[in-house]
């Protein structure tokens, strides 16, 4: 049995005060890390996205949509929008029931589990793959189990969304931890002394209190779901038409069938989603603060 | 009737918060848990309500077992010191959450919330939201919140400790009057003899996880059980190897019957307060202004010292060296 933690009690914060304005940035040592970041921003990050958007626009719009019209890349995205709103899913779910474990309660194994959580982070996505493969594979410890269960993970879906989940889960816990915390317990020991079940507790209370942070953590893994690569690699055996991903679809037009334009359009479709989820998610962050 | 504990204990790893504790908390009175911080105080509160478990013994409210409940299903109404306001809530919504998750009829509601805003004084401020209120404000909302749902006994942890001097003083005689006008059953937990004392009908004294005096404020300023309740509870001073309130001690300029010598190393006026130090015999007296001023004290005179006639004292603790 875990023990609840005794309520760290916090003086209430003084209401918003005004933000501070950033200094205007004129010294010289800001001049330099100014210099810096756009060197930084403009070489790794403007000067790549620039080519491929030339070179997804320079052979004409036909070629754009015929890259994106044909069969094997809709059907990636299909892939890609099945395996990411399941992971998505999945996340928010178990992400809400990891965050409020890790922040709310002490038990033998926490640091641990807090560790494995954010393991993915530090970790390959191709080492998840293979280590799901050891496992689930045909020859693997639990596969012949799920699969005379009637589930078959490598290579289908099921393992596609479980590797993406392992990769992203740790993008939702991160996010809500630090709000849990600090929230501390009382809110929702007020609440269940004046009678509110535990779903309540967490339907009326504790999902209110955390609603922005599981929005911007939600997001952030939906842009990291939509697009890996490596762990769905591995565990999906990259069948053309069947398991491929729009990612996949993309590493298989450039290393296998050297059709780069239709690699840049799909590519192109990638970036404008990951574009509006990063600026959702800012949006969300900065509507939080105020 | 009211609230029976038995027995009870609680541990913290290897610290005692607990030791067998046996209270008894009369119906309708307002009582005090009165104790130093970490003696104990707050875990038997919150021991009351169900969010601590205890180790040993039981507990019983109105007559029932409840040991084993849920604090959902006690039907207790607590307050915290940082008030746990619903962040996301209006003051309305806050204080109608108790009868809204008992799916009480919309109009029923209304009337009651509104009914308690008044008695709160924070009808003006029901779409309001926490974070907009002054802290004596959540507090009372947090107050009318715990009351919505009629409990049958009201607990309040440190209710006025993150309060400023003045809005703790306003809100303790509020709360004196709100009791006798409400009439729940009303435990409340304070480090301040002086809330404890002006407020409760009874007071009950913690310390080291033990029950040090239980008794009406009176008996325990009068009669206290031992030095540290004595202390605890109001200024103590030593005169000839006895505990003894200074403001007991009567003052001559000449030799009278048992009273011993002294001299007054030190005088100080604090408004119409006057502190004499008695440096031999390492105490002082309280007087007021007046009797001072009649006594013609000054530093370095010699006078004669004295308990009162019939006042409370008490052996000293040999002092720790």
């Amino acid at each position: 049995m875990a023990d609840t933690v005794a309520p760290v009690t916090r003086p209430v914060p003084a209401p918003h005060s005004a933000r501070e304005p950033a200094r205007a940035a004129r010294t010289p040592g800001s001049l330099v890390l100014r210099g810096v970041a756009m060197v930084y921003v403009g070489l790794l990050v403007l000067l790549p996205v620039a080519v491929i958007l030339y070179r997804t626009f320079q052979p004409g719009l036909n070629v754009f949509f015929a890259a994106l019209d044909s069969p094997e890349a809709l059907h990636a995205f299909q892939m890609t929008g099945i395996v990411a709103l399941s992971a998505v899913v999945i996340n928010t779910v178990f992400g809400v029931a990891v965050a409020v474990l890790l922040a709310r309660y002490r038990f033998w194994g926490r640091r641990l589990l807090s560790a494995f959580v954010d393991l993915p982070v530090s970790v390959s996505p191709i080492v998840v793959g293979l280590a799901l493969v050891l496992v689930f594979g045909p020859t693997g410890w639990l596969g012949p189990f799920v699969e005379h269960h009637g589930v078959t993970m490598i290579g289908a879906k099921p393992g596609m969304i479980v590797a993406t989940v392992f990769v992203s889960l740790p993008l939702v816990v991160r996010a809500l931890v630090p709000v849990l915390e600090q929230s501390g317990m009382e809110q929702e020991q007020a609440a269940a002394s004046l009678g509110a079940s535990a779903v309540t507790r967490l339907r009326r209370i504790t999902l209110p209190t955390i609603r922005a942070a599981l929005t911007y953590g939600v997001v952030l893994s939906l842009a990291r779901c939509i697009g890996e690569y490596g762990a769905v690699l591995v565990v999906s055996n990259n069948i053309e038409g069947q398991t491929e991903t729009a990612p996949l679809r993309v590493g298989n037009l450039v290393e296998n069938e050297l059709n780069y334009n239709a690699a840049y359009a799909i590519t192109f479709v990638l970036i404008i989603v990951a574009f509006a989820a990063i600026l959702l998610s800012a949006w969300i962050r900065r509507r939080r603060r105020s | 009737m009211g609230i029976q504990v038995h027995g009870i204990g609680k541990r913290f790893g290897d610290f005692v918060a607990l030791e067998n504790i046996d209270l008894s908390m009369r119906t309708g009175a307002l009582t005090a848990l009165l104790g130093p911080s970490g003696g104990g105080k707050s875990t038997l509160l919150r021991i009351i309500a169900g969010l601590e478990k205890p180790d040993t013994g039981t507990v019983e409210i109105d007559g029932a077992d409840a040991t084993r409940l849920a604090p959902r299903h006690r039907n207790v109404g607590f307050v915290f010191q940082h008030y746990a306001a619903f962040t996301h809530l209006s003051v309305y919504r806050n204080v109608a959450f108790g009868l809204e998750i008992r799916k009480r009829p919309r109009a029923e509601i209304r009337k009651r919330v509104n009914e308690l805003l008044e008695l709160v004084h924070l009808e003006q401020f029901a779409d309001r939201l926490p974070a907009q209120l002054s802290g004596g404000q959540r507090q009372r909302m947090a107050l009318a919140r715990a009351l919505a749902v009629e409990p049958k006994v009201l607990l309040l942890d440190e209710p006025f400790g993150a309060l400023d001097a003045k809005v703790r003083k306003e809100l303790r005689d509020w709360l004196r009057r709100l009791h006798d006008e409400v009439h729940v059953t009303t435990v409340f937990v304070t480090h301040d003899q002086e809330e404890a004392l002006e407020v409760s009908d009874e007071i009950v004294v913690i310390n080291d996880g033990r029950v040090e005096q239980v008794g009406k404020p009176d008996e325990l300023y009068d009669r206290p059980a031992n030095p540290f309740v004595m202390s605890f509870l109001g200024p103590v001073t030593t005169l000839d190897g006895q505990l003894v309130r200074p403001h007991d001690i009567e003052v001559f300029t000449d030799p009278v019957g048992d009273a011993v010598p002294a001299k007054v190393t030190r005088l100080q006026r604090i408004g119409f307060e006057v502190r004499a130090e008695l440096g031999d015999t390492g105490g002082w007296a309280q007087l007021t202004r007046g009797q001072s001023e009649a006594l013609n004290l000054a530093e370095g005179a010699n006078v004669w010292v004295r308990p009162a006639p019939g006042t409370t004292r008490i052996p000293a603790p040999r002092q720790p060296t």
